[in-house]
């Protein structure tokens, strides 16, 4: 009885610091398509910007409706996809989203905001 | 009794060695400008491609968000780094890399830089064999003072790991065959793009890997 009691508490100690050396802080964000919309954008060939606007709304929604954290740059990169299509009130919009949730983005949204009304 | 005492004494060794299989080799990268620096955000400019192939800058460019976020940085969106690069008129990663500090800290805002160049990106070809192959190297610079904080390089292969063949020259050739056709109709660069970048911009001291960001619940610990 003493014994097993031994053993199950050996496989334990065991398990338990076999899983502190294996554990995996969870992910801060969520991802979605997040990285393949970057690389269709950057290819600019694959799929027109309306499409790539229209599948980050879509990933939008499920993160938010999972109650997850947006990714840094994503509401910056969605509102260039509405810049780009000429909605600035909808860049604007993202623009102000990104600089919320992420006050490290200000100096460079401010720029953007800036150089994108001409 | 002595069965016990030698048990106990047995669970302790286990124990022990478990823990040294968790400590960690000595760093070989000295990361005291890194820790004095404390850098929160991440400009990463645009990679300078070395390869032939055209595509690697970008491809590389659309991996690098993930690893750093998740590390515990704000990165530099790299859609609109790579807009606001092109609309001051510089369209070459060198010319890109080549400005600054002081001015990349001015129109970014970010604490620190991250300069990355791919040296190796697609397929080779060899009789019996086909390797796709990515690999990158980085340097982050603080933009306050120009100080590299950190200097890394990784790659990935689709050839790690692999089975020694068997079956002859034959078996070899149709292996390569069937990997050529393969590697060309499934974009597999971009696939060893993105693990050479989450290998690049790994976190972890042991492994000469960065430091966790400020976002990080490991901040600090590393």
């Amino acid at each position: 009885m003493f014994n097993k009691l031994i053993r199950l508490t050996t496989l334990l100690a065991l398990a338990f610091t076999l899983a502190a050396c294996a554990s995996k802080t969870p992910a801060l964000y969520s991802w979605q398509g997040y990285q393949s919309n970057l690389d269709a954008y950057f290819r600019a060939s694959s799929l027109s910007p309306d499409a790539q606007t229209q599948l980050m709304e879509q990933d939008l929604q499920k993160i938010r409706a999972a109650g997850l954290a947006v990714p840094p740059g994503y509401h910056a990169h969605l509102g260039l996809l509405y810049g780009e299509q000429g909605d600035l009130d909808k860049f604007a919009q993202q623009v102000a989203l990104e600089k919320s949730k992420f006050p490290e983005s200000q100096t460079f949204m401010d720029f953007l905001t800036r150089n994108f009304k001409k | 009794m002595k069965y016990q005492t030698f048990s106990r004494i047995a669970i302790a060794f286990v124990a022990v060695a478990l823990m040294a299989g968790c400590a960690t080799k000595k760093p070989g990268w000295d990361y005291s400008a890194y820790k004095a620096s404390k850098p929160s955000s991440i400009l990463v400019l645009p990679p300078v491609n070395n390869s032939p192939d055209i595509t690697a800058t970008y491809s590389v460019m659309s991996f690098v968000t993930k690893p750093l976020s998740e590390a515990g940085y704000y990165v530099m969106p790299v859609g609109m780094v790579a807009q606001a690069f092109k609309e001051n008129g510089l369209t070459q990663p060198a010319d890109m890399h080549a400005t600054a500090p002081q001015k990349l800290s001015e129109i970014f805002g970010a604490d620190a830089a991250l300069y990355i160049t791919v040296t190796k990106f697609g397929v080779s070809y060899t009789v019996v064999n086909s390797e796709t192959m990515v690999q990158v190297q980085g340097k982050l610079v603080d933009l306050k003072t120009g100080a590299t904080l950190w200097q890394g390089a990784a790659q990935a292969s689709s050839v790690e790991g692999e089975q020694q063949q068997q079956g002859g020259l034959g078996a070899l050739l149709i292996t390569a065959v069937i990997k050529q056709v393969l590697a060309s109709t499934f974009d597999d660069s971009h696939r060893y793009s993105g693990m050479a970048t989450d290998r690049l911009l790994a976190t972890g001291v042991a492994n000469n890997g960065l430091l966790y960001g400020p976002r990080s619940p490991n901040y600090g610990k590393d």
